[in-house]
């Protein structure tokens, strides 16, 4: 009698699922979920920083439109942002990679939110050490950059590391548009054997898990380790 | 050094300075007092323009503060000012605190900063604390810090915003020792305090303020032995014997 669930669907195809055809040929599974989530992580944290300090400088001319991109794509589902991105940019520039359209879509939809943890990072200053710069005579934008900022992007690290985890779930979304990382590849290898979605999706939910909980693991460690009194 | 002319302020409806006229001169070190709320500490945050004036001229050192044409930032890095809470840049040590400033403005290369630096730390008693950082010091020490941020611009004019009132009492006299070395070196001070021991001992002049208004301006002795405003009379005597003047 065959047993309840078979794994050797997942041993057989494990190299598969971890990393693709790689190195003989593209990237793909986990490792493709990772570098996606990656590069679109550390692109969307110079967009949301840019977007966060154009959505609070006193020109109302570069404010108000970083306020509307800000709320437009939060306004969006980010399947419909691959989409766009999947037709738009070859219509613009001719052939781009399918890889780089999923992290063009996840730039710019991370970058909306991050953005308002820059803000937020931003604010959460106290005054007082606005008003110390600048009496000692430092412009506004050196304020920002060697007293508000430094202090502003400590505190906004765990964020940044909560924002990180929401994509490597989100790159799972890039399976619709034929990109082969981890979701993409079980959907491969399920339609190929036929026999064993739930083990494969079973799988697939535990390497989802055990990624995002190391790095929400990590978040919180560096929350305890950044704070002030004990960094200190 | 300092001329108020007719100055106004609002907060929305609240007319937190209304018609102040005073001049400071060089040299000159000046205490503003009176109870919280009555606009001292909005007073002397109109002068380096940390808030605008809505009528009136104030004139700091040859320069209107009105006019678009003054540079406001160069003007301040002539401006000491320093704080009630302190406000050191928690992310920098002590002296990274103090030639801030120096290198990024003036252009001083960074072993002159910080030889001018240490030498301020040496002033105010801390040189041993060059590479600590500002919460790892108590409140006396991260003030005296503040006041040698305040000095490396080498400023022409020194400002306090009530100082030591956010100090622990045994840090107080640290503070003022520092306070008054500075005012006999000659330099040029408005000082809001409730410190009437340094008042008296070291001011030239005291005014004190209520509701927005100067009530009165006196030498330090006519304003402690012969204090002529109603509201001054009673502020001292709350401020000198506390738990008398809540029971008449």
């Amino acid at each position: 009698m065959e047993p309840f669930l078979n794994f050797s669907v997942i041993t057989d195809n494990f190299t598969y699922f971890m990393i693709g055809r790689f190195p003989h040929g593209p990237l793909g599974g986990v490792g493709l979920t990772l570098y996606l989530a990656f590069v679109s992580c550390i692109l969307s944290f110079f967009g949301g920083l840019i977007l966060g300090l154009l959505s609070i400088t006193r020109f109302p001319l570069v404010r108000y439109p970083a306020l509307a991109f800000i709320n437009l794509v939060r306004g969006m589902p980010l399947l419909m942002v691959i989409f766009w991105m999947y037709f738009l940019l070859p219509a613009l520039f001719g052939k781009v990679a399918e890889n780089n359209t999923v992290i063009m879509a996840l730039t710019l939809f991370t970058s909306a939110y991050m953005s308002r943890i820059v803000i937020a990072g931003i604010e959460g200053i106290p005054k007082g050490q606005t008003e110390a710069a600048l009496s000692t005579g430092l412009k506004s934008w050196q304020v920002m950059l060697y007293v508000v900022l430094p202090q502003g992007l400590r505190n906004m690290i765990p964020s940044f590391v909560n924002q990180f985890v929401s994509l490597i779930k989100d790159t799972s979304l890039a399976f619709i548009v034929g990109v082969s990382e981890l979701t993409h590849v079980a959907t491969q290898i399920n339609n190929r054997t036929m026999a064993f979605p739930t083990e494969i999706f079973i799988f697939i939910a535990i390497v989802y898990f055990i990624l995002c909980f190391a790095f929400t693991t990590l978040s919180r460690w560096l929350e305890q380790r950044l704070s002030w009194s004990k960094a200190i | 050094m300092i001329i108020f002319n007719g100055v106004h302020k609002w907060f929305k409806s609240l007319h937190v300075l209304n018609d102040i006229n005073l001049h400071v001169t060089q040299g000159e070190v000046l205490v503003v007092c009176g109870p919280s709320g009555s606009g001292k500490s909005t007073l002397i945050r109109t002068i380096n323009q940390l808030e605008p004036i809505n009528e009136g001229s104030l004139i700091v050192d040859g320069n209107n503060l009105s006019d678009k044409k003054t540079d406001i930032n160069k003007l301040r890095a002539e401006i000491g000012f320093v704080f009630q809470q302190f406000n050191l840049y928690p992310h920098l040590s002590v002296i990274n605190n103090i030639t801030l400033a120096p290198i990024k403005i003036r252009k001083i290369p960074k072993a002159e900063a910080e030889k001018q630096a240490m030498a301020l730390l040496e002033r105010v008693g801390l040189a041993e604390k060059r590479d600590a950082y500002p919460l790892q010091l108590s409140g006396g020490q991260q003030q005296r810090v503040a006041i040698a941020r305040g000095l490396a611009m080498k400023p022409r004019i020194m400002l306090f915003d009530e100082p030591t009132s956010a100090l622990d009492p045994e840090m107080i006299g640290e503070v003022l020792a520092v306070m008054k070395d500075l005012a006999l070196s000659g330099m040029t001070m408005v000082v809001v305090t409730h410190e009437m021991g340094f008042a008296r001992e070291v001011s030239h002049r005291v005014v004190f303020m209520d509701y927005g208004v100067i009530l009165e301006e006196a030498t330090p002795e006519d304003f402690f032995m012969r204090p002529k405003h109603e509201r001054a009379q009673q502020f001292l005597r709350q401020l000198l014997t506390p738990m008398q003047a809540g029971c008449p």
